[in-house]
């Protein structure tokens, strides 16, 4: 399935929990084949906003296009553009890491042939394949990490939700991923990546939005960010907009 | 619906069966083990040993002119290979060994009791002649066994010696209770477990689908499968299959186990047919409640001992617990559905009941009412409040 027109569309959304509104009018457009950071302080609404644009919290209230699609009235479409990589790494540990991947990929209705070719090519990237017969349990945190991005990812997704998705990983790994999120771009894949690595932002984003209490305060290429703010990199950018206290997870 | 999807999930749950040995432990290793111990303890290791019942004779009749014949009757029960006659000299001996279960049965043949018999010999057709007396008979009420089996015994054995086989519906001048039909001599107290332990086994697939839903939800896995083109209809499915082939899987283990410690039910292919379906049916049961727990239950923890709100009554008041339950607990048995499925096993393996019998049809949709409600129920309460 590709894209009909933006890749995502977010009109005035608003996602209020009992006493704590966590997406506040959010408005923002993520053209297709664009790697677009979403970046903010914890409890900011970052991982909320991307639980709504994947379908799995109900919006209070605004409009979401994903891939052309409303996401919650033609969820199912939606789910067939899109590959999700959670901040919290979700494996089945009693489950080998091919097993895995290629549970995700049945999941996507994959053909068998183009699965085997996705799960082998991803697991070399990521430096899996000699361990991918192993039970995740038996995986460190870094190993869980790549395997849990490369589930999102192996049905060769149109649009990648990637929250957080280098949190736990050696240098080594995330310039892996790195090369690997890199490699999506040049391949007209949309993704949406939220960190809180700045440098992570500026080198790989093509465009940034920085939310704080779910509003969005800031949006750019990260070169126009740090012109704008007359600042030397993201970090600072960041730091004048969020300020410097720190912030308690919602 | 995707068979794909269905497939690789299910293929996901039984993978998790072997893999997890908790899950293994409860789920396969736990019935195995205890139809083995259950078995070896109550039963008859290769279906060859006879049982024997232990009875203590007081023959009051031992004097007089007519002795001949109650010497004659203990030495007919004597020859009973079932029977072990120990002689003894008042009944309050034997009803003090009685209490002590050292017997399983106290006889006392009545000082009239030769006197009696020969009356009938001498004016067989005309009772209005007959002396009439009665032979006491004390049973030890703790065992089901010795009821159940010892009154028809001694009854065949008077009916062999005495009255020389003439038809039951001759009125007698000796009477011994109303013996039973049932024929327990061949029974062991494992043939009336065993149908109770099959069901025994399912009843721990509430537990484990809880659990196996609370940890997929703490681990954010739920929510995962969530983002893809799943549908809710599609795992739901996919949890039927997986727990369904686990509950028969669970069954055929039992069966085979229980087959090795000498279990030899009554019944052909159809009834063994008839018992997996029910057995399936009484899984999906407990699928549901596995749901509904889970959809209580706040963290997998928690899911373990909610699971016993459904766990234990069904334990306890249906299955081979049962039976040696209170009237009113057993009358409470019925409540459950575990209940049912015992019964109905019980009917097929034990009273070699055909399927067509009101008993097992009753049962079965008794079982089937029960299922569809708490997967019906359990499913609609898991996607409305229990998936996040």
């Amino acid at each position: 399935m590709t894209l009909k027109e933006a890749a995502i569309i977010i009109d005035n959304l608003t996602k209020e929990f009992e006493d704590v509104t966590a997406v506040d009018g959010l408005s923002l457009t993520v053209e297709k084949a664009e790697l677009f950071g979403l970046l903010g302080p914890n409890g900011a609404g970052k991982t909320t906003t991307i639980n709504v644009l994947s379908g799995l919290s109900e919006p209070t209230s605004g409009s979401i296009s994903v891939g052309g699609y409303d996401v919650w009235k033609e969820p199912h479409k939606v789910k067939q553009l899109i590959g999700v990589c959670p901040q919290d790494t979700a494996v089945f540990l009693y489950l080998t890491g091919r097993e895995n991947v290629e549970l995700f990929g049945n999941l996507h209705a994959m053909p068998k042939e183009k699965l085997k070719k996705n799960a082998d090519g991803l697991l070399t990237k990521m430096g899996l394949l000699e361990d991918a017969k192993r039970q995740v349990g038996k995986y460190s945190g870094g190993m869980r990490r790549r395997i849990n991005l490369i589930m999102a990812l192996v049905h060769d997704p149109e649009i990648a939700f990637l929250d957080e998705p280098t949190v736990g990983m050696d240098p080594q790994s995330r310039r892996a991923v790195w090369d690997f999120i890199r490699e999506l771009r040049k391949r007209d894949k949309t993704v949406v990546l939220t960190t809180h690595y700045m440098e992570e932002a500026e080198e790989l984003c093509d465009r940034v939005g920085i939310i704080d209490y779910g509003k969005l305060i800031a949006l750019g290429s990260p070169a126009q960010l740090k012109a704008k703010f007359e600042a030397k990199n993201l970090e600072e950018v960041f730091i004048q907009l969020t300020g410097r206290r720190i912030r308690e997870e919602l | 619906m995707n068979s794909q999807r269905v497939s690789s999930l299910v293929k996901k749950d039984l993978k998790k069966l072997i893999r997890e040995p908790a899950i293994l432990f409860l789920i396969i290793l736990f019935p195995v083990i205890l139809t083995l111990a259950f078995g070896a303890s109550f039963g008859t290791i290769g279906g060859t040993q006879s049982t024997t019942y232990e009875i203590g004779v007081i023959n009051t009749g031992s004097a007089g002119p007519y002795q001949q014949w109650s010497q004659h009757f203990i030495g007919n029960l004597t020859n009973a290979e079932i029977l072990k006659i120990s002689d003894y000299s008042d009944n309050e001996m034997a009803q003090e060994d009685l209490i002590q279960g050292k017997i399983q049965a106290v006889l006392l043949i009545p000082e009239n009791f030769g006197q009696s018999c020969d009356s009938f010999w001498k004016a067989s057709t005309d009772p209005s002649l007959w002396v009439n007396t009665t032979l006491q008979l004390y049973l030890d009420s703790g065992s089901l066994f010795a009821t159940q089996a010892i009154p028809p015994i001694i009854q065949q054995v008077l009916e062999v010696t005495i009255y020389a086989g003439r038809p039951i519906s001759v009125p007698r001048p000796i009477q011994i209770g109303s013996p039973s039909l049932v024929q327990a001599s061949k029974l062991t107290m494992f043939d009336y477990m065993a149908p109770g332990i099959f069901a025994y086994a399912a009843i721990f697939l509430t537990m484990t689908v809880a659990q196996s839903f609370t940890t997929d939800r703490e681990n954010g896995l739920l929510r995962r499968i969530n983002t893809t083109p799943t549908t809710p209809t599609e795992f739901m499915m996919s949890q039927m299959i997986s727990n369904t082939v686990t509950a028969l899987v669970q069954v055929a283990l039992v069966f085979a186990m229980a087959h090795l410690v000498g279990y030899r039910p009554n019944g052909d292919a159809s009834s063994f047919a008839m018992a997996f379906i029910i057995v399936s049916l009484f899984s999906l049961c407990n699928v549901g409640f596995g749901l509904i727990t889970a959809t209580i239950a706040k963290s997998s923890g928690a899911a373990t001992g909610l699971s016993f709100i459904f766990i234990m009554p069904q334990m306890f008041l249906g299955t081979f617990v049962g039976f040696a339950l209170s009237p009113s607990a057993q009358a409470a048995g019925k409540f459950v559905p575990s209940y049912y499925v015992t019964d109905a096993l019980t009917s097929l393996f034990l009273r070699g009941a055909p399927l067509s019998s009101p008993t097992i049809l009753l049962d079965l949709l008794v079982v089937s009412i029960c299922s569809v409600t708490s997967l019906f129920l359990g499913i609609l309460l898991f996607r409305k409040y229990g998936r996040t």
